[in-house]
């Protein structure tokens, strides 16, 4: 047992920032907690490192309940999504700051704090002000600040969200090494972004509206989400959800596009479901669902191109650049394979036996 | 088009120069003096238009046969209005670093109330506060003292620290005190040393306006204060008896805003340098 949360719940101004999160984390591993703008992400963090207290709720580390602990007094780190270091400082004293305020040895803080600049690569940087660094050395030497304390929590708050496309690639394979060494500690980050969460491959909870949805592997959740809400927060682009049925005749999609009964939906009673499927499963073909274009926007060597069939709208999720009119017509396939089914109340019925 | 732009903004930039500083310019030259230099009509140029003469300044030191000995005058300005800055910019800086970062409520009262209430202390016409000041300085025996004074400059003074540097915590982001908790600091601790030494700009906007709305209060000093305690402004204004004597008032008036010029110049190096540079609006 490790970081225990229980049935935690802050509200603030009738919104419900934490709707009753329980979850319990263990040492030595990497969650990752993926959520929308406003989904509690941030409150969760705060609550577990007491920076916030919940109006219900406890939090236990090894069994003993942290809300006698005061923040200065608990193995707690962070790291912010802006880049928040002391600016009074330089880099050296920012790092060495949480060492000082334990009373260290010079020694001992001298030879730590070299250790993790090396670490992250700020070594020749040490005696500058932290004004006078980069956005991606400034979040180092607060990522260099959170480590050196050898936290038992180590929280990171959306921190790659403010750095450009580059850095940040770089930044996360190079917090993906770093992270692995830290074998005692529990690694809590945060983002809005599923396919970050997919890269790390940790563990994930899911996060909305201030509820945990789902708590399970990325590729595990991913393949089998357990609500549509679900689907779509962990999705980018987010999972199209066809309303439709499966009957005797197949399943059917807005009023008029029967498809043949795929295999792994064989099992379902006939009924009304919410079909979902992810936008890099959905394709032109020669025909298919007749479509008109509603926006075709280009991304990089990618086309997220957003069509219309009388009420069911589609995303597809197309590799290399394609100019489309507004209003033109196309034919979408979608593949039956890699359909998944959802109670019209949002559970999922049945996944796709390839993950989608 | 931009070269116009320029000899415009050139002109506009000299004109308001030309405004301000034409007063000292002419205070300079009129301390320099004599009843004879006055009379005759306006004259500039010393040696030609008059001749120049010290016995304005001489008139600051002197005391007896029409001068005033400033000196004393003008320790009591700089004790009292320095000693009531240092304290309100003290008790203000902590006072509204509370109000920024801690929720106090006090049946309907909230931190924006209490922030208000200090502000309002400056809300009132000074006349209004001037009898319910004597009758408290009386009744403490400090009428006509430098700490009486200390007192109610404090009360004067404290609500425009408070003012600017809530507005100034305010603008200092959570996550740094966040963070400083994180590693290790205690509330005060977070405060002294990460806060603090980042609120620069802040304490010499804060400390700037204290000192010159202590400097130059005359109102106050002239209303407790009688024969024992005299401030400066006081001292100058009783320059004046049944002939003015432009030359010395010239050169006291001279003599007073030479430590507020002093002091704008040391702290706009604070203000125009390092990172938190235009942090107050």
């Amino acid at each position: 047992m490790s970081l225990v949360a229980t049935e935690l719940t802050r509200r603030s101004d009738g919104v419900a920032h934490l709707d009753g999160v329980s979850c319990a984390l263990e040492r030595g591993r990497f969650y990752v907690v993926v959520g929308p703008t406003l989904s509690g992400k941030t409150s969760l963090l705060h609550a577990l490192a007491g920076l916030n207290v919940p109006d219900t709720g406890t939090v236990t580390l090894d069994g003993a309940d942290l809300a006698a602990v005061p923040v200065w007094s608990r193995s707690v780190s962070m790291v912010y999504q802006q880049f928040i270091n002391y600016p009074h400082l330089s880099v050296y004293e920012n790092i060495a700051f949480p060492l000082r305020r334990r009373r260290l040895a010079q020694a001992e803080i001298e030879r730590r704090v070299r250790a993790i600049a090396e670490t992250v690569g700020l070594t020749p940087l040490l005696a500058r002000l932290p004004g006078a660094l980069s956005g991606g050395q400034q979040q180092r030497v607060a990522l260099a600040r959170s480590l050196v304390k050898g936290s038992d929590l180590l929280l990171l708050d959306e921190p790659l969200v403010n750095l450009d496309y580059k850095l940040r690639e770089q930044l996360r394979e190079e917090f993906l090494n770093i992270f692995s060494a830290q074998s005692r500690s529990i690694l809590v980050y945060t983002t809005a972004d599923p396919n970050e969460a997919l890269l790390f491959d940790a563990e994930v909870l899911v996060m909305h509206e201030g509820r945990l949805l789902q708590v399970g592997a990325a590729q595990g959740v991913y393949a089998r989400p357990a609500t549509t809400t679900v689907a779509r927060i962990f999705s980018d682009p987010p999972m199209n959800l066809l309303p439709g049925s499966l009957d005797g005749a197949g399943l059917r999609l807005a009023n008029d596009v029967l498809l043949p009964r795929p295999r792994h939906l064989e099992s379902l009673p006939p009924g009304p479901y919410v079909f979902g499927i992810h936008p890099g499963d959905v394709a032109l073909a020669a025909s298919g669902i007749a479509s008109e274009v509603e926006l075709a926007e280009i991304s990089g060597s990618e086309t997220f191109l957003h069509v219309r069939h009388a009420d069911m709208r589609l995303v597809a999720h197309l590799a290399g650049v394609h100019a489309y009119a507004l209003g033109e017509s196309v034919q979408m396939a979608v593949e039956g394979a890699k359909l998944f089914a959802f109670a019209p109340a949002g559970a999922l019925a049945a996944a796709p036996a390839s993950g989608g | 088009m931009s070269a116009l732009y320029r000899t415009l903004k050139y002109a506009a930039i000299l004109l308001w120069s030309a405004f301000v500083i034409a007063p000292f310019l002419w205070a300079l030259s009129t301390s320099f003096k004599t009843a004879n230099g006055i009379t005759g009509g306006p004259t500039y140029i010393p040696w030609l238009q008059y001749e120049p003469s010290l016995e304005g300044w001489s008139l600051l030191f002197r005391s007896g046969g029409g001068g005033i000995a400033i000196g004393g005058p003008y320790l009591s300005s700089l004790v009292v209005t320095i000693s009531a800055s240092l304290i309100s910019l003290v008790l203000g800086t902590l006072a509204a670093y509370g109000l920024s970062r801690f929720t106090y409520r006090a049946g309907f009262v909230r931190n924006a109330d209490i922030t208000f209430f200090f502000i309002s202390q400056r809300i009132m016409p000074p006349v209004v506060l001037a009898i319910p000041f004597f009758l408290m300085l009386q009744f403490l025996g400090l009428l006509d003292t430098e700490i009486g004074l200390i007192i109610v400059y404090i009360a004067l003074l404290m609500p425009i620290a408070v003012w600017v540097m809530v507005d100034f915590f305010n603008t200092v982001p959570r996550e740094l005190d966040e963070s400083a908790m994180l590693d290790g600091c205690s509330p005060f601790e977070t405060f002294w040393r990460v806060i603090l030494p980042n609120s620069r700009p802040g304490l010499v906007v804060a400390g700037l306006f204290c000192l010159i709305f202590g400097w130059n209060d005359f109102f106050f000093a002239f209303t407790l204060t009688f024969t024992q305690t005299q401030l400066l402004p006081v001292a100058i204004v009783a320059l004046n008896s049944s002939v003015t004597p432009w030359w010395s008032l010239s050169a006291a008036a001279l003599v007073s805003v030479a430590p507020l010029v002093a002091v704008a110049f040391v702290l706009e190096s604070y203000l125009s340098r390092g990172n938190l540079a235009g942090a107050v609006r």
